[in-house]
């Protein structure tokens, strides 16, 4: 509701922010109003000016906040979706904030690569504390085959259930596509 | 879990990337002007002059008034809304639980902090009468929030300003994260909040 708001003021303002330093906007607004035969000196309008100026401070800061609350929701669509991301998402995301995604990637893998000796340690796994290795779920919905590290292979179809060990299954659990049935 | 937006300022400060405060600075004050603002008729609705005359008395938003607003008088004057006034002031002195704050603007607390910019002699009393509203209610803020478990909230919820909801909304997080750990589902895996409003929202795009 408020981001289709916020995303109006970005398409209506975003070259007035960018284009223009102060003094030319000084001194063009000026030049307008003296056109128009205003004929005020400075002084008498820098009220006008400030009041100009409030807006647009005002717009930049408004879409500066929307664009950094999108950030960090791609920020933690890391964290709990994985790597990769579905299409119907990245759809959404401006190239820019594609790349920085990619980025953010390559940060996080080079520092979970630096922890734990040398094969690193995935600290986007184990989010809550494991109590065994081995989980029943049940499949929410149609996902192929899936297989496991013995090399078994299981076919997920809609309401099965399996006993799947826990890092294996954790990714799909998050993304929705598994659920984690508790006895 | 992992999407941690910008919370709101404390205090008189506000902070820029913060989308509450954002809401908050939109509230309308009503204010005066004290100098002639040229070029700007077009904003008052007065058949007039293409000029704002100095003494025009107009609302505007928070944002614009401390834009505007200088220590030495010279641009505007802002007026306290009725909530920070002497009347209103003695009504939370008696009983602070009786108000609708919801009502009151829903942003009593932050903007009674953001008044306090504008350098007004009854300073001292709104920020003390702000302080002790929130003592006031605070108490059984806390405990609503606290014994609610699993039930319809709105009629508790209904009568607090902003920022004693997101404390009720901690409150209620808290709650069943213990209730979670109780029962001894702290440990199931669940699919992640993201995933599943993204899910309902596509559902609702396809039936639109």
């Amino acid at each position: 509701m408020f981001i289709f708001w916020f995303y109006l003021l970005l398409l209506q303002n975003v070259l007035h922010i960018l284009h223009f330093s102060y003094f030319s906007l000084l001194f063009s607004l000026v030049q307008c109003l003296n056109i128009l035969n205003y004929q005020h000196s400075l002084s008498e309008l820098i009220p006008t000016i400030k009041f100009r100026h409030c807006c647009l401070l005002r717009n930049q800061r408004c879409i500066t906040a929307y664009l950094y609350d999108r950030l960090l929701r791609i920020r933690a669509l890391r964290w709990e979706y994985g790597s990769v991301l579905p299409t119907t998402i990245r759809f959404h995301m401006c190239a820019e904030e594609l790349e920085w995604f990619n980025q953010y990637k390559k940060s996080l893998a080079t520092y979970m690569r630096s922890l734990g000796g040398d094969e690193g340690l995935d600290i986007t796994q184990d989010m809550k504390p494991p109590k065994s290795l081995y989980i029943e779920v049940r499949c929410l919905k149609d996902h192929g085959e899936f297989e496991i590290d013995d090399g078994t292979v299981i076919l997920l179809k809609k309401n099965s259930q399996h006993f799947l060990p826990r890092w294996k299954c954790e990714q799909l659990i998050r993304q929705g596509v598994l659920e984690h049935v508790m006895s | 879990m992992s999407y941690m937006p910008v919370s709101p300022g404390v205090g008189m400060e506000e902070n820029f990337l913060s989308l509450d405060d954002i809401l908050l600075s939109q509230e309308r004050l009503p204010c005066k002007t004290d100098t002639e603002f040229p070029g700007l008729g077009f904003l008052e609705k007065n058949a007039d002059s293409r000029h704002i005359p100095e003494g025009t008395k107009m609302e505007m938003p928070l944002w614009l008034a401390k834009g505007l607003y200088e220590r030495k008088r010279r641009v505007i004057s802002v007026e306290l809304p009725k909530v920070y006034r002497e009347g209103w002031r003695t009504v939370f002195g008696a009983d602070a639980n009786v108000v609708d704050l919801h009502k009151m603007g829903p942003y009593y607390y932050g903007l009674g902090s953001q008044m306090l910019h504008f350098d007004s002699p009854e300073n001292l009393e709104i920020a003390q009468t702000v302080l002790q509203t929130f003592i006031g209610r605070f108490r059984r803020t806390m405990d609503s929030s606290q014994n609610a478990y699993n039930e319809d909230t709105s009629m508790l919820v209904e009568r607090l300003d902003c920022l004693e909801r997101a404390l009720f909304r901690q409150g209620q997080s808290g709650l069943n994260g213990f209730q979670l750990w109780e029962k001894g589902r702290a440990a199931q895996l669940t699919a992640s909040s993201l995933v599943t409003n993204y899910r309902k929202r596509k559902i609702t795009d396809l039936q639109a």
